[in-house]
């Protein structure tokens, strides 16, 4: 009896960790499971796209290169304008106003960062009927400002919080220190202070490229030329339509999704920290 | 700096803090200004104003014979998904928090869904559904849930009945990846000791999680849900590129209602949306009394 009760007790956690990590794999792959599906009908020759069976009988990559020679590849300049303006606008204002309500105590403080909290709240989606009718009036529907600016402002709150939280984090005394040095206050903020706090700028830049590159619901209420919409806008139209290409859709929407997948990746751990607004500690 | 007379000080937060202001005002306040004045007005098809409309448009819209069955099933929406969301994502973010090889690339994968833009999912979604070809009737044909493909039984979102379970199961979809992430967050501020302690006392493994990381996870689970919630309700993509609210209004939310009024008469959508802006606005409240926001900030 005693010496063979090890075996099994040895035995049985392996057996345990087995059991949890190949259900770990197959819930993985269900949630991979739809953007596979999404490259196969991408690269699945197009008259057999109608034939019921689970693998495509080819693969024809070429659908993911024609893209750029079609209509579509427009759309994906008109997003990455959009993305790039908005990173860049989110950037310039979410920098100085998370650096300044970090280092010093003024009046307004708490009812910025009120204000702050609340826009993370919101959401566009709740008041597209306002955007609409603001935009209308400043002559700004179906341009890609209108577009940058509504991106930038919905998501300045996420980079400021987690700006704030970085810049909070760099002792004092180390810019100090360097203002001693004689590096002014400027010198000290780009020599010290900001590398310092660079993944968390990475990480504001990056979440907010992908939220305005996958942006929908303004877009589509913003933007009635099909030159003018982003890729978004531009897939969904597609389905509207009584044929669908859906291989020329797939080809757009895989080349809308890899790549911020793969971006997402690299920040991911710090969005949980963005979003809960350092509620969560 | 010094020299500076204090009139000049006190603007000194301004000029750093100002744009952020500016922008907020523009982007986000404004609309809703906008969004109010609006849904007392009386505004032609091409947006030109044609004077006020006193409470016509909320009178109209609270007349729309669907309107309250549009509130209904918001409600059920949101609670129905948020709660699903919760209750797997409490299971995977245990699954998920135990040592395996590979458990790097197997959280990985979970990202999926969350980074990728909603509406592309749900495009791949409703393909995936696709009377004739959708790899999931494939599926449901080869296990004997479906005698055959291309009827009407193959196609879930062409009937109100089965059209809502699949939006809500694709809506569990992209929530679950974010809040299993926030639950782990949570888990891993959990102290070790107190699991070594309870461990001691010979408390059994459901016993431990329910007194133990269940109460500890709430503040977690708290906010991951609250953001669920504000999330889901404001959804558009998922029901717009599966069903565009149809057949009839069976599938909308009074987001996508919010958005198909706005084709026909801006008015009664602007009030559908100051409705939707109130419920925001309570979300909000919750929200901020539930995080004690202020002890975070000071």
């Amino acid at each position: 009896m005693a010496h063979s009760s090890p075996a099994p007790s040895r035995a049985l956690p392996r057996l345990k960790s087995v059991v949890i990590a190949g259900s770990a794999y197959v819930i993985a792959l269900i949630f991979l499971f739809p953007y596979v599906i999404m490259l196969l009908t991408a690269v699945r020759p197009q008259d057999t796209l109608r034939e019921a069976t689970y693998l495509p009988s080819a693969f024809e990559w070429s659908s993911l290169v024609e893209f750029w020679s079609g209509g579509l590849a427009g759309n994906l300049v008109v997003t990455l304008q959009v993305a790039a303006g908005s990173t860049l606008l989110v950037l310039l204002v979410a920098l100085p106003a998370a650096y300044y309500t970090s280092r010093h105590n003024f009046r307004f403080r708490t009812g910025f960062l009120f204000l702050v909290l609340i826009t993370q709240m919101f959401q566009p989606t709740a008041m597209l009927v306002g955007i609409y009718r603001e935009f209308f009036q400043f002559g700004l529907v179906d341009t890609v400002w209108a577009l940058i600016l509504v991106n930038g402002g919905f998501n300045l709150a996420f980079a400021v919080w987690i700006l704030n939280a970085y810049f909070s984090s760099i002792p004092r005394e180390l810019e100090e220190a360097a203002f001693i040095d004689g590096n002014g206050r400027f010198g000290t903020l780009f020599r010290i202070t900001l590398p310092l706090a660079m993944p968390g700028v990475v990480t504001a830049l990056i979440f907010t490229f992908i939220a305005a590159w996958n942006e929908f619901a303004v877009a589509l209420m913003l933007t009635t030329t099909p030159a003018n919409q982003p890729l978004t806008v531009a897939l969904n139209s597609y389905i509207g339509q009584y044929q669908v290409d859906w291989q020329g859709l797939f080809a757009g929407s895989v080349i809308a999704t890899i790549p911020v997948i793969i971006l997402f990746a690299l920040i991911e751990r710090k969005v949980v920290n963005g979003l809960t607004a350092g509620s969560i500690k | 700096m010094r020299h500076r007379s204090r009139g000049l000080r006190a603007l000194e937060p301004l000029a750093w803090v100002g744009p952020a202001i500016v922008l907020i005002a523009l982007v986000v306040l404004w609309p809703v200004v906008e969004m109010i004045r609006s849904s007392f007005l009386k505004i032609s098809k091409f947006g030109v104003v044609q004077g006020g409309n006193g409470t016509a448009n909320y009178d109209r819209l609270f007349a729309e014979p669907d309107f309250a069955s549009i509130m209904g099933r918001t409600l059920i929406w949101v609670v129905a998904v948020v709660g699903l969301t919760v209750i797997i994502s409490l299971a995977l973010a245990q699954l998920f928090n135990q040592r395996f090889p590979g458990r790097k690339i197997a959280r990985w994968a979970l990202i999926a869904p969350w980074a990728a833009s909603v509406l592309m999912t749900a495009i791949i979604f409703r393909w995936m559904l696709d009377p004739e070809v959708g790899v999931i009737n494939m599926i449901r044909r080869d296990l004997g849930f479906l005698d055959a493909l291309g009827g009407a039984s193959a196609d879930p979102l062409g009937q109100s009945a089965t059209a809502m379970p699949w939006l809500i199961f694709v809506a569990v979809f992209v929530s679950v990846p974010f809040t299993t992430y926030a639950l782990i967050a949570g888990l891993s501020t959990i102290p070790g000791d107190i699991y070594e302690a309870a461990r001691m006392d010979g408390a059994s493994k459901m016993r431990i999680y329910w007194a133990i990381t269940f109460p500890l996870l709430r503040p977690a689970l708290t906010v991951a849900a609250l953001i669920n919630v504000m999330n889901v309700f404001n959804n558009f993509p998922i029901i717009w590129a599966m069903t565009r609210g149809q057949p009839g209004y069976s599938t909308s939310t009074s987001t996508i209602f919010m958005y198909i009024l706005k084709n026909r008469d801006i008015g009664e959508s602007a009030a559908m949306s100051v409705v939707n802006f109130g419920m925001v606005i309570i979300l909000t409240v919750v929200f901020l009394k539930v995080t004690r926001w202020r002890s975070e900030v000071a």
